[in-house]
């Protein structure tokens, strides 16, 4: 059923990178993505391989799970492989009628495909071991310092992590009034664009009703539990660092200079 | 003429380790005309039942007829069977959208392309039926009170004229003479119509008070189907699945077992007050 | 001076048309004066827009006395620098149980009134885990709030308030949108943290078989306190019940209607026991 939908698809387990504090999982994945940018050679990718391997397998998400969050993107990963290998000028390999296929084009394909889907799986390390709650008091942790600049930093988190809550009641919701104004003859399928959009005000203005009517709730009962701002709160789970996280910082910014010094200094 | 559920099961996300199953095995005919009771705990598939009725949910596997016909046949017009099964759901108010109460309530027969006269009258009729006085029809609906609201919100399923009306918990949230006032109007109706009705309720005594026939849901299951008095002999299997006889029913008991001379199984309370004055020799 | 004393309260709200122009002036709750002692069990009944939810809200500074002076605890809730110890002494529980979990996780709801309050980290978790022990939910601390049913939502909600530890708590209509087991299940918690932990309980609601247990009723009509007195007081007069919309239990509607027929009972029958009673069994 609709409610039974996770977002941010957290895996539930215990490994040691589950127990990671968030902030060191954030900052981890930063600089993976950037270590994936900083390297252009094979062997540079090679450790980011071997590093994610590594990760992963701590983590003890099944593997199945990493794949899972690529078929969002393979439409993007082949236009970009597409476009690298036949659009880049360079030493000809291989030439049927005008099409043209070069040893750089091959190079920069298989380059643009690889940081692809390190990417997708660094993120989903990250997701699939992190539970929505823990990524916001990560986030607003490491964000914290940009309250110098009014950054409402607080207000941002606080705001995430409700919509996170929410999202699957309102989804429910939208179920609901849809069966509703179906059962009254309502056609949310059939005629053109015009006629599809038209049909969906009988949803939308319930839904935003009650979606207002909510958050009025919502706002009243914070209130009456004495919510004012993040200034004088306590957490009841405060992030604090433990060795792991020194560790696991150390591990990353290890492997951030190994990637920059393969790929930029050696070659 | 009416609708027969033959062997239907209906499996929540099926094929997934999160599978599991919403009505089994449900075997049921509901002729016309009859006031039915579907009472059952939250969650033993009373909900699922009822979107079964007019197409909103499919069996997994099973069929449903209306009239004869299966309403999950490749080429059935659904859409006439939901102007025909009308179904109010819980807290109808929330679907309430439109800029005034008289629109809203046009809104079902218009999607069935009746003609505009033909459109409003039924919305009229409609209106008139769950007891709105002239003056609201114009104003917009959520400035009603919350068992006004209702009301509209009952009328703009009546208004597609269904030969069947089924209704979700119709007195949920509301004050007891609205809830009171909302069952007699149905009453009423079904009596004025011939209609069948089948309401979905918590309440043992509204059940026993109005309908002739009540479908007892657990865990997927049909319970018990029978009338009411042969029903709520069975308070004891009712008390173990979370339910109960109503409140009257047990008064009855009592009474009995201090001694006086009742039957048990009196369900409501005109039957019980007759009861007890002649048991006390006061008739 | 009680926990919580209304004097000739007054709250007007102003209705507007699509223009924004003046329409009218609505009272809402118009010259209520209670006094209620710390530790009773009280019951606020009345229909649907009788005034009674206004008046609940006032007990929680959400809404402020156009009129008259609401005390709490002896503070008088105009006051702004007051405002946060009303709210932790008269916890509040509203109708809608999906609209005030704020939580993901059940006992990051229950901590979120004392995080508010600035409470130190472990004694949240001692709040939290007493909290959800009192109203029976400890075993569940670790679940989504959406996967509980309506009863067990409704009991978070209530040990979320316990955990700020309030003198009193007040519940807006707890029940009005929950099956019949879960409504036992949220008044069996009501009272035992009324007999357990001596919290003062204003229960708004409009089921009749809730208020059986209440030391003190009083019922609303038209923003007035229409009848006041104890639940055999209220239920004793049938007739006046029904004429603002309310209704009585079965048994004493049984007995009621068995004395119209001619049956010397006395009015404000119970229970079915003291029905048998009275029929000389």
């Amino acid at each position: 059923m609709l409610r039974d939908i996770t977002l941010g698809q957290y895996y539930q387990t215990d490994s040691v990178i589950h127990r990671l504090d968030p902030r060191v999982k954030l900052v981890g994945t930063l600089l993976f993505i950037v270590s994936l940018f900083v390297v252009d050679n094979f062997i540079g990718y090679a450790i980011a391989a071997a590093f994610l391997l590594v990760v992963i397998k701590l983590s003890k998400v099944p593997f199945k799970f990493m794949v899972r969050g690529m078929k969002a993107i393979v439409f993007l990963l082949i236009i970009a492989v597409i476009f690298n290998l036949f659009l880049t000028p360079g030493e000809v390999v291989f030439s049927v009628w005008k099409i043209q296929i070069t040893k750089e084009g091959i190079y920069l394909a298989s380059f643009m495909a690889i940081r692809l889907i390190f990417l997708i799986m660094g993120s989903s390390v990250m997701t699939l071991t992190t539970t929505p709650n823990q990524l916001t008091d990560g986030l607003e942790k490491l964000l914290n310092p940009l309250k110098i600049f009014k950054v409402p930093v607080h207000e941002i988190a606080m705001m995430m992590s409700i919509a996170l809550r929410f999202i699957p009641i309102l989804l429910e919701e939208t179920d609901k009034i849809m069966k509703a104004q179906i059962a009254r003859g309502a056609d949310f399928e059939s005629g053109n664009l015009i006629k599809k959009a038209k049909s969906l005000v009988p949803l939308l203005v319930p839904l935003f009703i009650s979606a207002f009517r909510r958050a009025n709730d919502l706002a009243t009962a914070m209130e009456a539990r004495c919510y004012r701002g993040g200034d004088f709160r306590t957490k009841m789970k405060p992030l604090i660092y433990q060795k792991r996280d020194r560790w696991a910082y150390v591990v990353c910014w290890f492997y951030l200079s190994l990637c920059i010094i393969i790929g930029r200094v050696l070659l | 003429m009416s609708i027969i559920l033959n062997h239907v099961n209906h499996i929540y996300e099926e094929d997934t380790a999160m599978a599991f199953p919403a009505l089994t095995d449900i075997n049921l005919e509901i002729p016309d005309g009859q006031f039915i009771g579907l009472i059952g705990h939250t969650g033993s598939g009373k909900s699922t039942l009822v979107q079964h009725l007019n197409g909103l949910l499919k069996p997994t596997s099973g069929e449903i007829y209306y009239n004869g016909a299966d309403i999950n046949e490749e080429g059935f017009n659904k859409k006439e069977l939901r102007s025909k099964v009308g179904l109010v759901f819980q807290y109808p108010e929330h679907q309430l959208f439109e800029i005034d109460v008289f629109s809203d309530v046009c809104f079902g027969p218009k999607n069935l392309g009746l003609e505009k006269k033909e459109v409003e009258l039924r919305a009229y009729t409609a209106l008139k039926q769950v007891g709105i006085a002239d003056e609201y029809f114009y104003q917009s609906p959520f400035d009603l009170s919350g068992g006004q609201k209702r009301r509209v919100a009952i009328a703009g399923v009546l208004a597609m004229k269904p030969e069947v009306l089924i209704l979700d918990e119709p007195t949920a949230g509301l004050d007891p003479k609205g809830r009171d006032e909302i069952l007699d109007q149905i009453a009423k109706l079904r009596e004025e119509t011939g209609m069948t009705v089948i309401l979905v309720s918590h309440s043992m005594e509204d059940v026993a008070k109005y309908v002739d026939r009540i479908i007892v849901m657990n865990k997927s299951r049909v319970l018990f189907d029978d009338v009411p008095k042969e029903v709520f002999r069975h308070y004891k299997e009712l008390e173990k699945v979370g339910l109960a006889a109503p409140q009257i029913t047990y008064i009855m008991q009592e009474l009995k077992a201090k001694g006086l001379n009742v039957d048990t199984d009196i369900t409501t309370l005109e039957e019980a007050k007759e009861a007890i004055l002649k048991a006390l020799g006061k008739k | 001076m009680g926990i919580i004393k209304t004097k000739d309260l007054v709250f007007e709200y102003i209705r507007r048309d699509e223009e924004g122009n003046v329409e009218g002036i609505t009272k809402a709750v118009d010259e209520v004066s209670l006094d209620i002692k710390q530790g009773d069990f009280v019951a606020i009944l009345g229909h649907n827009g009788s005034g009674k939810s206004t008046l609940a809200k006032h007990i929680n500074a959400i809404l402020y006395p156009t009129e008259g002076t609401v005390w709490v605890d002896g503070m008088d809730t105009a006051d702004d620098d007051k405002l946060w110890d009303i709210r932790q002494k008269a916890g509040m529980v509203f109708q809608n149980p999906d609209n005030q979990i704020i939580g993901q996780i059940v006992e990051e709801d229950v901590g979120f009134g004392p995080e508010n309050l600035g409470v130190p980290t472990k004694e949240i978790w001692e709040r939290v885990e007493e909290s959800l022990r009192a109203v029976g939910m400890y075993e569940f601390r670790k679940h989504s709030p959406n996967k509980l049913s309506g009863g067990q939502k409704q009991r978070v909600s209530i040990a979320g308030v316990i955990a700020m530890h309030p003198k009193c708590i007040v519940l807006d209509e707890p029940t009005a949108m929950l099956d019949p087991n879960g409504r036992k299940e949220v008044i069996r918690a009501v009272r035992a943290l009324n007999d357990v932990e001596n919290i003062t309980i204003v229960l708004i609601t409009h089921y009749m078989e809730e208020i059986i247990y209440a030391d003190k009723v009083f019922v609303m009509d038209e923003g007035k306190v229409a009848m006041e007195g104890t639940p055999r007081d209220i239920f004793s007069q049938v007739e006046k019940l029904k004429s603002l919309r309310l209704d009585v239990p079965q048994v004493t509607l049984l007995a009621h209607e068995l004395r119209k027929s001619g049956l010397e009972i006395v009015d404000g029958i119970l229970t079915k026991e003291e029905l048998a009673q009275a029929l000389g069994l």
